[in-house]
């Protein structure tokens, strides 16, 4: 990787990340103002100086349709997962059987690795224990299995928010080699 | 508004006292963390639910620091005893 | 029905849910057999429960100010509580031995799969 392409990448990272920290600060300070919004900027401006993140390529475009099927589906999950924990939280006498899964990803990048991990977290049976960088793979703890298809039907379900946050933000091209793997895996 | 109120103290004061049992129990670090962190969560519900009686917000800077506190806390405390290793001296009995 | 009215109500309902929420947290916290059972109701229950309140909270206040702080509170609570859960769940695979009895498959464990 040739350094300036890796410091452009960082620099068009960085600008973002400064109008988002600036954003959390006036949220902070509860109140919109010339101090606020100067303020802010000037201390996202320190902070990213000071502890400087590692770049983060991200070239994709926000599709609207599937990011609020994402998101939907996501709220949706949420509850659902609550729900299920509830009913073994509330029911008495047996105990739930659980299951340590490993979930290979078919997307190759640290972004959409970090986002499927942390959406899976709160999803129905998700865990998160240990996540293999090199070859895309999370290790996830699901609660209240029952039979090995729970077992598919969980790895399933994690491809599957893999997949809708894919169709969500992923550029074209990322898409592109995403499906052709996906399909590489199926056959 | 007041009686939802005393039935929302209630259940959040039930389930403090059940994660304080489990901090007590045990029987490692992390299980006391993951009950610390459960603790620090009802105690921003509690401030919430105050905070919806009254309609005063004095308390909701209170629930931001504490959300971001619970936050540090337990990362630390996972990252310290992550460092100890299989057979560390924190663990105490096995789970 | 007015307004307020309305507000009030649906506020009265995301309390009681979200406090509901919180104590089936607390009782799977105390029941739940091993660490990482626990953590499940550690997790999940409490994100929704504290959403809940915090929408319960929302419709309860007018300042826009305290609206932001509230949704600050919401994206971090979204944001970090899957980080501490994996986190904690990393250290406690590594260090603490796990039930296999509470697992019907642990494909982690398998040495051909890591």
């Amino acid at each position: 990787m040739s350094p300036t392409r890796r410091q452009r990448a960082r620099l068009g990272f960085q600008l973002p990340m400064a109008l988002g920290l600036t954003v959390i600060w006036i949220l902070l300070w509860g109140h919109f103002g010339l101090l606020e919004v100067v303020g802010g900027f000037l201390v996202a401006t320190v902070v990213l100086r000071v502890f400087p993140l590692p770049p983060v390529q991200f070239d994709g475009t926000i599709r609207p349709l599937p990011f609020v099927k994402l998101v939907a589906q996501f709220v949706y999950d949420l509850v659902t997962a609550s729900i299920q924990v509830v009913r073994i939280a509330l029911t008495f006498g047996k105990q739930p059987m659980n299951a340590i899964i490993k979930v290979p990803l078919h997307a190759r990048s640290d972004l959409y690795l970090t986002f499927t991990a942390e959406l899976s977290s709160l999803v129905p049976g998700g865990l998160l224990l240990e996540v293999s960088r090199e070859e895309s793979t999370l290790y996830l703890h699901v609660i209240g299995v029952r039979s090995e298809a729970d077992v598919d039907a969980a790895r399933a379900r994690v491809l599957r928010q893999e997949r809708r946050l894919m169709e969500a933000i992923a550029s074209k091209d990322e898409l592109a080699a995403y499906r052709a793997r996906a399909q590489g895996s199926l056959a | 508004m007041t009686v939802v109120v005393w039935i929302c103290a209630a259940m959040l004061g039930v389930a403090a006292l059940l994660t304080l049992l489990r901090m007590a129990l045990g029987p490692t670090t992390l299980n006391r963390t993951v009950a610390m962190d459960t603790f620090v969560a009802i105690l921003v519900a509690g401030l919430g639910v105050g905070a919806a009686y009254t309609r005063s917000t004095t308390s909701i800077p209170i629930i931001v620091v504490l959300s971001l506190v619970g936050f540090v806390g337990s990362v630390s405390v996972a990252r310290f005893v992550g460092r100890e290793g299989k057979g560390g001296t924190l663990e105490g009995e096995s789970s | 029905m007015t307004w307020s009215a309305f507000s009030d109500v649906a506020s009265a309902v995301c309390l009681l849910a979200g406090s509901f929420l919180a104590l089936t947290a607390a009782i799977g916290l105390v029941r739940f057999p091993d660490l990482f059972t626990r953590m499940h109701a550690a997790t999940k229950p409490q994100v929704l429960g504290l959403l809940l309140i915090l929408g319960g909270v929302a419709f309860r206040v007018r300042d826009a100010g305290d609206l932001g702080m509230l949704a600050i509170v919401a994206i971090f609570q979204l944001l970090t509580a899957p980080v501490s859960a994996h986190m904690v769940g990393r250290a406690a695979y590594r260090t603490t031995t796990v039930r296999q009895d509470l697992l019907l498959t642990d494909e982690l464990a398998d040495p051909d799969t890591r």
